[in-house]
């Protein structure tokens, strides 16, 4: 990629430094912040709080696999994550094969169905699929938070996939045809291999999504045996006070999975998702 | 080997647009046919429709003796060569050249055996396990010709297939192509819009306009009788000079039957025409029979405008006083320089008379001996 | 008419490979949606299964239009809105066009602005919860030594001073989505645009004013659909940071919907709330799309 702009004056590229420098600082202290306090002690969290601690401790991370079963939220997390991902992908790779390849009448409403119900607000269903998992037995269970997950991620893998599938020529898999290939067999031997890419990011964006769902797990859970990583977070008590140091011993472990996938994959993320909403 | 014919042929669009009209063409038996036209004229939809990536709207295709109207491409047993090769990116050159048969279920030795006959023939051997992103454009064209060549189809397609390769190396593969059709002596049907390339490669060549069939022909008759004035202006170059005016019989000429007298605004000639007097015409004669003269006595006189030399001939860019403009060739010794005032002469032999509101061409009556 | 049967065999092909999505979709959201609606309509208190289920018909509506909770909890998701989207857009424009730019670090800048975004929206409240937490959290620590602030306070206990870390985490961790957005329209700008500008002795700030701007602007109204659904529906968030408070003065419509659900068991009522942010966003967006023009993506040409 070419620069848009040209360097301007100098007092303008200084300004641009300083404010970019800025908001770098802006972002990352947060993070940096967090792990600092992670490795502190209690006692010393809020007692003139220093910005390079001398002392580093690793008791909340001991405590968060030992005295508390940080496990099992994050087992639950990746189950619920996991399975939906998977589901949406297989399920949402053919649709958005259609979509993206097959002439039919009624295409451009479901994709505007589509992107509708990724607009639309989770709360608003809340109350009927309380009712409708609290009579199939399901709150509190895995299914009964991979079902309500589908909502947000079924539209999401669709849309994401069916703008990346437009992406790839579309000659090849007419070649394939001239060639004497079926439609499935140009599907599954020209398209299919050639979106992998595509669908790992999808895939790893789905997976994010989940990951990181909240008044879902909130709502259809009851207590930690069920419970995923934000919500096990969110409800950290202690006996006397707020147990800081654990809750971010947890949010760095809880984050740090999903930074590494981010730092990895960054510039297919971008790729994906601005596939899906911006027209390129 | 087989025919293939195109009967009453019609494609439209959901949108409207209409890409062929009831459009009839043969390709015979090992013939190479070229499409011909300007961007938009459905040359590639034609070609399409032929390959079954699309579907006519109405109208009938064969291929050989079969109906092929409603059979997909993969039932068709032709081969395509796609304007940007359409190289499986994540296949091997070996696996490229070899997918059409291993989708037919050949066993891999005999697979193997014709890959490695074809690679070889093409000069491809050394590439075979290469993946395309490896291969510069002309290696790309040829695997690209490989793939088509070894499932030895009915007939074999191309869509523009040398437009994205450079100068030089287009000329190469154009000649590449020419031998390759005498060596197969395979039905071809070749879509480009460059006219030259046309012109150079086909048996005979079908001109296309927004979807309707112009003309289809040799090289040589589209060059000397195109049938109209849009094929006349769009087969050879640099293109045919066209002088509106009126055709009547000539007047003096008695006993020269077939003669007619053409009156531009700048320009009178004794043409050949089929001695009817008509109306509006359009007199068209191309760059090599417009004779230019430094001397500027005879009439009409022009002035130049632009000179563009070009080695061998130079084309010379003149404007008549009326205000017509023409493009003429002249030979390089012709000192002429822009803002010349020169002669203009038309040979009579190099005419070209097209009805003013059809643009058909008005051909001459055969010419009476005692001329 | 072979033809057309032949087109209608496409037409199957491509249906039935969308219908498992989006039967999907319909079961566990659209039809939900209905549920919602018919649910509104009766008195359903889960506390009271004495009661029943009786149908009221539009009572609980009316019961909201009476409520200053629910007119409190809108003025604050729009409050919320406005403030926090204005200033994402202000500095996801900064921040794109600083990408789009060649500097040395960009790639470790435009990665490190994408972490906040992929991090849970809980995780993200906490760490700025904790920033802002007690008189000795490290926010009253640099205020105080900045100068800033006489000496420490408490952030949460008053309704001003407790959207602080509200808005400030919001635009943490959303701004560098907003810049995404922008940065994919201003990739799609032709470069050559601003070379002939610059040839022709315009400035940056006209090149900013007359091409970025007018050609950035779809992507611009994109992002601010897609932003402004988001504000109206924010939760987590706020569910973390101030749960509400204090009192309920930071309170979301989302949030007291849940409340109104699954804290007080109120089916029913909450089941009414939940229909009116669904046709307040519904409302927002057919605005968006209708009313500005914003093209989604999605159709081809």
């Amino acid at each position: 990629m070419k620069s848009a702009t040209k360097p301007g004056p100098r007092w303008g590229r200084w300004i641009f430094g300083a404010a970019l420098i800025g908001l770098m600082l802006f972002t990352l202290f947060p993070f940096y912040w967090a792990i600092v306090a992670s490795l502190t002690s209690d006692a010393a969290l809020f007692r003139d709080p220093s910005l390079w601690p001398e002392h580093l401790i690793f008791d909340h991370y001991r405590a968060l696999f030992t005295e508390r079963d940080f496990i099992t939220p994050i087992r639950n997390s990746l189950v619920v994550a996991g399975t939906t991902t998977l589901f949406c992908l297989v399920v949402g790779t053919l649709a958005a094969y259609a979509l993206a390849r097959i002439e039919f009448r009624g295409k451009a409403p479901i994709m505007a169905f589509i992107l509708a119900v990724t607009m639309f607000p989770q709360i608003s269903i809340v109350s009927p699929l309380y009712l409708l998992l609290r009579s199939l037995h399901l709150i509190d269970t895995y299914p009964g938070l991979i079902m309500p997950y589908m909502t947000f991620a079924m539209p999401l893998t669709v849309w994401v996939l069916t703008g990346s599938i437009r992406q790839i020529p579309k000659d090849l898999e007419e070649a394939a045809h001239v060639d004497g290939a079926t439609r499935r067999q140009s599907f599954t031997r020209i398209l299919l291999p050639l979106a992998v890419p595509s669908l790992a990011t999808t895939g790893i964006l789905t997976f994010i999504y989940c990951w990181n769902e909240f008044l879902f797990a909130l709502s259809f859970t009851l207590g930690p045996e069920r419970q995923t990583v934000p919500v096990a977070i969110a409800l950290f008590r202690g006996q006397y006070q707020v147990p800081w140091g654990e809750i971010l011993a947890a949010a760095v472990v809880a984050t740090a999975p999903v930074a590494a996938m981010v730092l990895v994959f960054q510039r297919r993320i971008v790729q994906g998702l601005t596939a899906g909403a911006v027209k390129g | 080997m087989a025919q293939i014919s195109l009967e009453h042929v019609d494609k439209t669009y959901p949108n409207g647009y209409v890409a062929a009209r009831d459009l009839s063409l043969d390709v015979a038996d090992g013939e190479l046919l070229v499409l011909v036209g300007p961007s938009g004229s459905g040359k590639s939809t034609v070609l399409r429709l032929m390959a079954g990536l699309e579907r006519v709207t109405d109208g009938m295709i064969r291929i050989g003796e079969r109906d092929v109207t409603d059979l997909p491409p993969q039932q068709r047993d032709i081969a395509m060569v796609f304007q940007n090769y359409a190289l499986y990116p994540h296949m091997t050159v070996r696996e490229n050249l070899g997918f059409g048969l291993s989708i037919r279920k050949q066993p891999p030795t005999v697979i193997n055996e014709r890959v490695n006959t074809i690679a070889a023939s093409l000069g491809l051997d050394k590439l075979l396990d290469r993946k395309p992103a490896q291969l510069s454009g002309g290696q790309r064209q040829r695997v690209a010709l490989g793939r088509a060549i070894v499932r030895e189809p009915l007939a074999f397609l191309f869509d523009e297939p040398l437009s994205n390769l450079d100068a030089q190396l287009r000329v190469e593969t154009r000649v590449e192509l020419s031998r390759l059709h005498r060596k197969l002596g395979a039905t071809m049907v070749y879509v480009t819009h460059d006219q030259s390339e046309a012109l150079t490669l086909g048996d005979r060549i079908a001109v296309l306009k927004e979807g309707v069939l112009q003309q289809i022909a040799t090289p040589m008759e589209l060059y000397q009788r195109p049938a109209n004035k849009f094929v006349a202006g769009f087969i050879g170059s640099p293109a045919m000079n066209f002088i509106e005016g009126v055709i009547q019989r000539a007047e003096g000429s008695a006993g020269r039957m077939g003669m007619c007298t053409f009156k531009g605004i700048d320009l009178t000639l004794d043409v050949p025409c089929d001695g009817e007097s008509r109306g509006r015409v359009f007199l068209g004669v191309r760059p090599q029979h417009i004779e230019v003269s430094g001397d500027g006595e005879s009439r009409p006189k022009a002035e130049v405008g632009v000179v563009e030399p070009m080695g061998n001939e130079q084309i010379v860019y003149v404007t008549l006083s009326g205000g017509d403009r023409l493009v003429a060739l002249a030979s390089p010794q012709e000192l002429i320089k822009p803002g010349d005032i020169v002669s203009i002469r038309v040979r009579p032999e190099g005419v070209h008379i097209f009805e003013g509101q059809s643009g058909i061409r008005i051909e001459p009556s055969p010419r009476p001996i005692d001329s | 008419m072979r033809k057309t049967s032949r087109l209608g065999s496409e037409a199957r092909l491509g249906w039935s490979l969308v219908a498992p999505a989006l039967s999907v979709i319909a079961l566990i959201a659209i039809f939900p949606l209905g549920w919602t609606f018919w649910e509104s309509l009766h008195l359903h208190e889960l506390r009271m299964p004495w009661l029943g289920k009786p149908f009221i018909g539009l009572a609980n509506y009316a019961e909201i239009v009476k409520d200053p909770r629910f007119w409190g909890a809108l003025g604050h998701t729009a409050f919320f809105t406005v403030v926090s989207i204005s200033l994402e857009l202000l500095i996801g424009l900064f921040l794109a066009l600083a990408m789009n730019r060649v500097f040395r670090g960009r790639g470790f800048v435009r990665a490190a602005v994408l972490v906040p975004w992929a991090i849970p929206t809980v995780v993200a409240a906490l760490l700025w919860r904790f920033i802002f937490e007690s008189q000795g959290g490290i926010a009253n620590a640099l205020l105080v030594r900045a100068g800033i602030l006489d000496q420490p306070m408490v952030w949460f206990i008053e309704t001003a001073t407790a959207w602080v870390p509200v808005i400030l985490a919001d635009v943490w961790k959303t701004t560098p989505f907003v810049a995404l957005l922008l940065l994919a329209g201003l990739q799609n700008i032709d470069l050559t645009l601003y070379e002939a500008a610059a040839v022709d002795g315009a400035n940056a700030w006209w090149q900013l004013r007359h091409i970025t701007l007018p050609l950035l602007k779809p992507a611009i109204l994109v992002t601010l659909i897609f932003r402004t659904l988001d504000g109206f529906r924010v939760f987590d968030l706020i569910y973390v940071l101030t749960g509400g408070g204090p009192g309920t003065s930071t309170e979301p419509v989302a949030l007291y919907t849940f409340n109104a659900l699954l804290q007080n068991l109120r089916f029913g009522y909450g089941s009414a709330l939940s229909v009116v942010i669904f046709a307040i966003t519904f409302g927002l967006a057919l605005f968006y799309v209708r009313g500005l023009g914003v093209r989604l993506g999605g159709e081809e040409s």
